[in-house]
């Protein structure tokens, strides 16, 4: 099994030096094809190992006489599945989207390197391969960021990408060290025995979190994210933000359940505070802003905000011993990752095709792509659907469940955390409420009323691949929703593995409910619904059409008796996101608009200005940015002495350097 | 799951109530919101329009031509029948006169609020189709008071199925009737709900549904382009709405009268159908003199209350988020007792 799929990411790196030889028209096709294909073999192989015994091996790479450790045991096999599923939708599309790409030898070489990576950090079994894989996953991911370097946005998303991944690497590499303890323990085995004392533990957490964090978008960690996630090609992008966030997702539970020893009912309470924060300023930063792969990015954010605090939930539980419950929020927190990167991909597909068929990403120049992209808009409208937590949808499905995880919570013993669980309940539905409001905006804006520039009213629908690849994930969207029972069940050896409990088996109960609990405590039936839906609604319209009246005609809309208002008199992306605009940022973002307004007879337009203060660069990067570069103004003089002054310091260091050595014995 | 268990007369018994239970909301709707006219006019000591008057003009709309705006898509001719199928669904879920109903598995309190919020997403997605200001402004203001209304709405939820410990609506109703008494946090609860509920259905102190005036509407700015039959649709949508609220708020506390049926415990199946048929047939009663009490206090608040303006909208909700949470907390600390 292992050696199956080690294969299969030795032969995607092998397919990525075949993006870098090869140099004929269909090279796209080539690559992006044969990643579709590993990838789906690996999404198989995966699928059936997260019931099989965990696989190891030893390969002679990496430090001497250390070797590279590999495994895969079911928490590993769960993120192989969803990484290579989410590869695999990407590359399906690739095939069509990466024909227009300008540059393709700046994606393709790079591409399959990413996807191996992921893999590679999934399936690594030691510290050394687990960091190299981190960071070769960086890396390749910067370097497809770049692939459109000549714009100055982009450079500034990659430079500020690099610092935060290597911040971040740097800090997983010193939680690792904490962990290996003074023995210098290596693989994951040995880290797994060494127990942490209380204070290296709380260390150590908060070096996870910043590490796996940085990856994932956690505030304030994420002002990388959403300028790199859109400055990539669009499947890039969809890759990068469904199935990276959720590698370090996968990072930040294999080291914080599995690595780190039985957990304290504290190690909750950092986690669930930063991921319901990050859930609803991610939503909050999403409706504020209109370039519609960046609205993306920060639901991205909120969406990991979720899963951080289902996992932080799931912590608490674990440490009071509740199994079943932490079972329970585990299982939210897992089946939310696999939801997410399901309509995260075919959001940013649709993102993908819209700016191939406009050149445009700002939805204040899109509009009316619905009559022009049928398909894709359809899809789109789904994975909206989904992401709001709207039923039948798989969205709503794993919402359900974590909000189920958080009423039982008042089982838990501390003080503490009873005061903070329903804050954050408030927060996760605020989170969810707002999500929904910022789908109908990206969705309304875009797709729906009239197009916004020329751009727009000439749209055509994209390339059967893109849009299948589309369509396929909004079908998968639509099936984990209705039957989110065997997604549950698949799921528990993972919580058996972590937790050491398992949520009762979901697929025997009788129409396929989900009964977290008990039947009698709550129950959900997705396809139920699904159907009762379906067959009021069209049972309606057909009676409605038999019986009352089919007949309709166009005519324009009222326009308040002005004839003729152009497409400008409609809402925009800005002015629909007003008022809670006014309600929310006013505060958090010190929002205000300005509105010029020449005097009467002057035929100038009048004017409105937004101001918005992101208050995490203005509080927390800003000043540390400034702080760095004073310093680096101050050390700069060093660099202009005469010779004897080095000398001197030299001398002078040599000095120190003894003195300490002397004292030391 | 049941339905294998009981023998088939029981279980058609059950799917009729079940149907009947259905096709009630849908066919008191619209008398709902002519009772709650009417009494707003009597208030107004206006003579009114007759509380049939909505049903006339249902079967007015339908058998009109549709106008569809220019430029409007597939969604927005679809979006009426999905907006209606949602919120039929959802309030089919919703207890009226009797509880354990057949199909109230299959989705709990949360999956109501979120029917609801299907709904609300494809009315609001809908009217920005029509590519004009008017479905935007409604759009936007109806996202922004979406925004605190369902948290508020999740709060109560909390509060209820910690207090019930369960999210089933038929178990919390059932808790209701037969152990539930009094407590701060449901009081809280009721008061939040209340709350939601104006909102929701878009009345008086939130919004104004008599009016077309663009400064204070929200719903009817979002149907403005709908005609015929597709605004039968939303209308009728409206008004069940509506229903399920006010049934929500009676099941919930003011659950006297409820035929409490737990079909798996078998004790109606020893039963002649005869007396459970009477006693459904009581509550029945009991349930449209609920509904009647509601609709006139709501025209009663509504004639003392004067409309918000929209930015004094979100105090008027935060104070309902605030008492979620605080009912909420309460049970936390006290362990969910």
């Amino acid at each position: 099994m292992i050696i199956a799929a080690l294969i299969c990411v030795l032969a995607l790196l092998a397919v990525g030096g075949l993006g870098l030889g090869l140099r004929i028209r269909q090279a796209t096709e080539i690559v992006y094809g044969t990643c579709a294909a590993l990838t789906l073999c690996l999404c198989a192989l995966s699928l059936a190992a997260i019931l099989a015994p965990p696989a190891a091996i030893v390969l002679p790479l990496g430090i001497p006489w250390l070797g590279a450790h590999f495994r895969i045991d079911a928490l590993a096999a769960a993120f192989l599945t969803l990484v290579n599923l989410g590869g695999l939708g990407a590359s399906i599309y690739g095939i069509g989207y990466g024909r227009h790409e300008d540059e393709p030898a700046r994606v393709l070489p790079f591409y399959p390197v990413f996807l191996a990576a992921m893999n590679l950090v999934v399936v690594a079994d030691d510290a050394y391969s687990f960091l190299f894989a981190w960071e070769l996953m960086s890396l390749a991911s910067w370097a497809l960021v770049m692939s459109r370097h000549r714009s100055p946005e982009t450079a500034r998303a990659g430079y500020l990408y690099l610092i935060m991944a290597s911040g971040g690497t740097f800090a997983l590499l010193l939680a690792f060290g904490l962990l290996g303890g003074s023995a210098g323990g290596d693989t994951f085995a040995m880290i797994a025995a060494h127990r942490l004392s209380p204070g290296l533990a709380a260390a150590a957490l908060v070096l996870v979190l910043v590490g796996a964090g940085s990856k994932a978008g956690l505030v304030p960690l994420h002002v990388w994210l959403p300028l790199a996630h859109p400055a990539a090609p669009s499947h890039v992008s969809a890759l990068m933000s469904g199935v990276m966030t959720k590698v370090a997702v996968y990072a930040f539970i294999r080291i914080v359940f599995d690595l780190m020893g039985p957990p304290h009912w504290w190690w909750g309470v950092p986690v669930l505070m930063t991921g319901g924060i990050t859930a609803v300023l991610g939503i909050l930063y999403a409706l504020m802003e209109t370039d519609l792969k960046r609205v993306l990015a920060y639901s991205t954010i909120e969406n990991i905000g979720i899963i951080f605090v289902v996992l932080g939930l799931a912590l608490a539980f674990k440490a009071d011993g509740l199994a079943g419950a932490a079972a329970l929020a585990l299982t939210a927190g897992l089946f939310h990752a696999v939801n997410h990167m399901l309509f995260k991909s075919v959001l940013f597909f649709g993102a993908g095709t819209v700016i191939t068929a406009t050149g445009e990403q700002d939805m204040e120049k899109l509009g009316g792509l619905i009559h022009r992209m049928p398909r894709s808009s359809a899809a789109f409208l789904v994975a909206s659907l989904a992401i709001s937590a709207l039923p039948p949808f798989n969205g709503f499905a794993s919402e359900w469940l974590a909000f189920q995880s958080i009423l039982v919570s008042p089982h838990l013993d501390s003080m503490g955390l009873k005061l903070l669980v329903p804050a954050i309940g408030v927060l996760l539905a605020l989170a969810a409420a707002l999500a929904a409001a910022c789908f109908i905006r990206a969705f309304g804006i875009t797709y729906l009323g009239r197009p916004r520039s020329a751009a727009a009213m000439l749209a055509t629908e994209a390339d059967a691949w893109s849009v299948g690849a589309m369509i396929g994930g909004a079908v998968l969207c639509l099936l984990a929703g209705i039957f989110p029972g065997f997604v549950i069940d698949w799921l528990q050896p993972v919580c058996a593995l972590l937790t050491g409990g398992r949520m009762p088996p979901q697929a025997s109960i009788a129409w396929l409910s989900i009964e977290p609990i008990s039947a009698s405590r709550s129950s959900y039936n997705g396809l139920v619904i699904c159907l009762f839906l379906l067959a009021s609604g069209s049972l309606t319209a057909a009676v409605i059409h038999r019986f009352a009246s089919r007949a309709a005609r166009r005519g324009p809309a009222w326009g308040c008796g002005y004839p003729a208002v152009g497409p400008v008199a409609q809402y925009s992306a800005t002015s629909l996101a007003q008022p809670i605009r006014r309600v929310f940022g006013s505060t958090i973002f010190a929002t205000c608009e300005r509105v010029e307004m020449p005097p009467p007879g002057d035929i100038r337009p009048a004017r409105i200005t937004r101001f918005i203060r992101d208050p995490v660069w203005a509080f927390g990067y800003a000043p540390l940015g400034r702080a760095v570069w004073a310093t680096a103004s101050w050390f700069n003089r060093l660099q202009f002495l005469t010779i004897r002054i080095y000398l001197s310091f030299v001398f002078v260091t040599l000095v120190l350097l003894l003195g300490v050595l002397a004292l030391w014995s | 799951m049941e339905l294998t268990r009981a023998p088939w007369p029981e279980t058609l018994l059950q799917l009729l109530v079940q149907l009947g239970q259905v096709m009630l909301v849908v066919a008191i709707a619209p008398a709902v919101t002519g009772l709650i006219r009417r009494v707003k006019a009597r208030l107004q000591r206006r003579y009114g329009p007759p509380i049939l008057q909505p049903y006339r003009d249902l079967r007015r709309l339908l058998g009109k031509e549709v106008v569809i705006a220019d430029n409007t898509s597939w969604f927005f001719r679809a979006a009426p029948y999905a907006v209606f199928a949602a919120t039929w669904v959802a309030a089919a879920l919703v207890p009226t006169f009797k509880t354990g109903l057949m199909f109230s598995w299959s989705g709990d309190l949360i999956a109501i609020v979120a029917l609801l919020g299907l709904a609300r997403f494809l009315q609001a997605a809908a009217a920005m189709d029509t590519g004009t200001s008017f479905g935007g402004i409604g759009a936007s203001r109806e996202v922004m008071i979406a925004s605190l209304a369902e948290p508020a709405m999740i709060m109560v939820v909390f509060t209820l199925s910690l207090v019930a410990g369960a999210t089933q609506l038929s178990t919390i109703a059932h808790y209701m009737v037969t152990t539930g008494g009094l407590r701060v946090s449901l009081a809280m609860a009721l008061f939040a709900l209340v709350i939601v509920a104006l909102a929701e259905n878009t009345r008086i102190p939130l919004d104004n549904p008599a009016t077309h005036l663009e400064l204070t509407m929200v719903h009817e700015a979002m149907v403005l382009e709908y005609s015929g039959r597709h605004l039968a649709m939303m209308e009728l949508a409206a008004s069940l709405r509506m229903v399920l609220y006010i049934s929500l708020i009676a099941c919930i506390f003011l659950p006297f009268g409820l035929v409490a049926q737990e079909a798996s415990q078998g004790a109606s199946q020893s039963a002649s159908l005869g007396p459970t048929l009477g006693a459904d047939f009581l509550s029945l009663l009991v349930y449209g003199a609920k509904v009647c009490v509601a609709c006139v206090l709501l025209a009663t608040f509504e004639m003392t209350t004067a409309k918000m303006r929209v930015f004094r909208v979100p105090n008027l909700l935060g104070i309902a988020l605030m008492l979620g949470l605080l009912g909420t907390l309460l049970l936390f600390v006290s362990g969910g007792m």
